[in-house]
């Protein structure tokens, strides 16, 4: 392993131009691959953001009695879904429209905005179908008079996310595979550049595994200083994006290891693919 | 074990419907030195390649210090070539590493204990007269140096069977002259060894077992002369 870790090295320092060379265009293809990363991150959050907003209103009749209100909020409060129910009373709803809209401050009489019992789901039971499932389940109180959940709204938002969801998947497969290839092929060269020393081994009897090891070693490395550079370039232009244009998110810790070995593994399997290729074909 | 190699009706056919070898069968002794003969395309390269499996026998059986082609895997090919030694006519010489490393390599490559690894590699390169030269990247040798280098790494891992192809191919007479020399004081400490090569002035200066081949048939085994009066030299009167 020691050998496999000092011949990996030294592939660096033998051939300088080749190894700036494949690190850069892994930097470069690692870098789009986060970019990309990075509009599905913020994108995700901002869905995130307005799907909070997400409630259900249910309009109490006209003379329904409190504490038949307040027993149906208590039932409600149970239902595994939800996160927090409130009971708005008249005078709450004549309040607060006060407060909202000043100006029309005189407009409003009292008895004119109806009690409501305001609902907010937790955050995994936000779905459309799952929404309209706790309306329906709200509506069976003979009470409810009429039930707002901005339908059309919560579904807009949900194709949003699916499609946002399926062309980040599509486009990130695209650009990881894009970069196996461009490991792969750059590996290639140091493979390629190295055949002498692959065909000397193979004659004494070095083993399979061994011919390989510094060779997967170096893709991975390759593959990681990549990843780092292109974190760095994400960040350089993430910071830049928030300062000059708009608030946005970077990765966490966790997503910028995600990224750094997913670098790793690029560079692994691309040098994978390439020395396998050359020792079938020699073999 | 006596037998160090031991082919069985041996047919190799490359892709395109070429036959490099035609039922070939042969034998070769522990200590055995021998010539393969012939000229070029003749099938000397593929013996050898079939010997330390660079390449499979399409039909018949080729069998290497114990081990067959029929049952051989894999896993079996590394484990077989470290007892066996190879030569070629270019050298196949690391340029940018120096004599003493290049030959250190082979036993790096196989797991050698480091501790191990200087002395022997002090043993071979005196064994081939190279000891003042082991700093010397292949560039600052002769071809004659170059070989011997060549050979030095070769005989590292003591190899029970020492293969040559056209080890001379690339040198003037003296050098040449003193490679042979070499391999014979190698065969002389108990290495087999079997070389290829079309410089019959060679084969001629010794009086070692040939074989001789012509277009993939083995057509004159010396050692058989005295047991088979029915072998004959090529263009001889056939039997």
């Amino acid at each position: 392993m020691r050998l496999a870790l000092r011949e990996a090295l030294l592939a660096f320092r033998r051939a300088p131009m080749l190894s700036v060379l494949s690190i850069t265009t892994i930097a470069f293809s690692l870098f789009a691959f986060d970019l990309f990363g990075l509009v599905a991150l913020n994108l995700r959050s901002a869905l995130r953001q307005v799907e909070s907003r997400v409630e259900i209103r249910a309009f109490v009749a006209e003379g329904t009695r409190a504490d038949a209100a307040s027993a149906a909020v208590g039932d409600v409060q149970a239902f595994p879904e939800v996160e927090r129910v409130t009971l708005v009373s008249e005078t709450e709803a004549l309040d607060r429209a006060r407060r909202e809209l000043g100006e029309f401050e005189d407009v409003f009489e009292s008895g004119i905005l109806p009690a409501s019992i305001e609902v907010r789901l937790r955050e995994g039971f936000r779905a459309p179908d799952q929404v309209r499932a706790v309306a329906e389940r709200l509506a069976q109180y003979d009470f409810i008079d009429d039930i707002r959940y901005g339908e059309e709204w919560v579904e807009k938002l949900y194709r949003l996310r699916t499609i946002a969801t399926f062309v980040g998947i599509a486009l990130g497969t695209t650009f990881a595979l894009v970069s196996i290839i461009i490991i792969g092929s750059t590996i290639r060269m140091a493979v390629l550049a190295r055949a002498r020393e692959i065909q000397v081994m193979r004659l004494v009897g070095a083993t399979r595994g061994f011919i390989r090891a510094p060779f997967l070693i170096e893709g991975l490395l390759k593959g990681l200083l990549g990843g780092v550079i292109a974190l760095g370039l994400s960040f350089v232009t993430y910071a830049a994006l928030e300062r000059l244009v708009i608030q946005a998110e970077f990765f966490g810790f966790g997503h910028s290891i995600l990224g750094l070995l997913a670098g790793a593994l690029i560079g692994f399997l691309g040098s994978a693919y390439s020395v396998d290729r050359h020792l079938r074909r020699v073999a | 074990m006596s037998t160090m190699v031991r082919f069985t009706r041996v047919t190799k056919q490359y892709p395109k419907g070429v036959t490099a070898l035609d039922e070939v069968s042969f034998q070769l002794n522990r200590g055995e030195f021998a010539f393969l003969t012939g000229p070029s395309g003749a099938g000397k390269s593929s013996i050898l390649k079939l010997i330390f499996v660079e390449e499979y026998a399409t039909s018949g059986e080729v069998k290497v210090i114990g081990q067959s082609s029929v049952t051989l895997t894999p896993k079996n090919i590394p484990v077989l070539r470290r007892k066996l030694g190879v030569v070629f006519q270019d050298f196949r010489l690391l340029p940018d590493r120096t004599a003493a490393e290049n030959i250190a390599f082979a036993l790096e490559v196989t797991g050698a204990p480091p501790s191990r690894i200087d002395p022997k590699v002090l043993r071979v390169l005196e064994q081939v007269d190279l000891r003042e030269k082991a700093e010397a990247r292949p560039h600052e040798l002769s071809g004659g140096e170059q070989q011997r280098v060549a050979i030095a790494r070769a005989l590292v891992n003591d190899p029970l069977l020492l293969l040559a192809d056209e080890p001379t191919g690339n040198l003037d007479e003296r050098s040449a002259r003193s490679i042979l020399d070499l391999l014979r004081e190698i065969n002389r400490a108990g290495t087999a060894i079997l070389m290829a090569t079309h410089d019959l002035a060679l084969v001629r200066a010794t009086s070692f077992r040939t074989l001789e081949l012509h277009h993939g048939r083995l057509v004159f085994d010396s050692s058989t002369i005295t047991s088979d009066a029915t072998a004959t030299r090529p263009g001889g009167s056939p039997s």
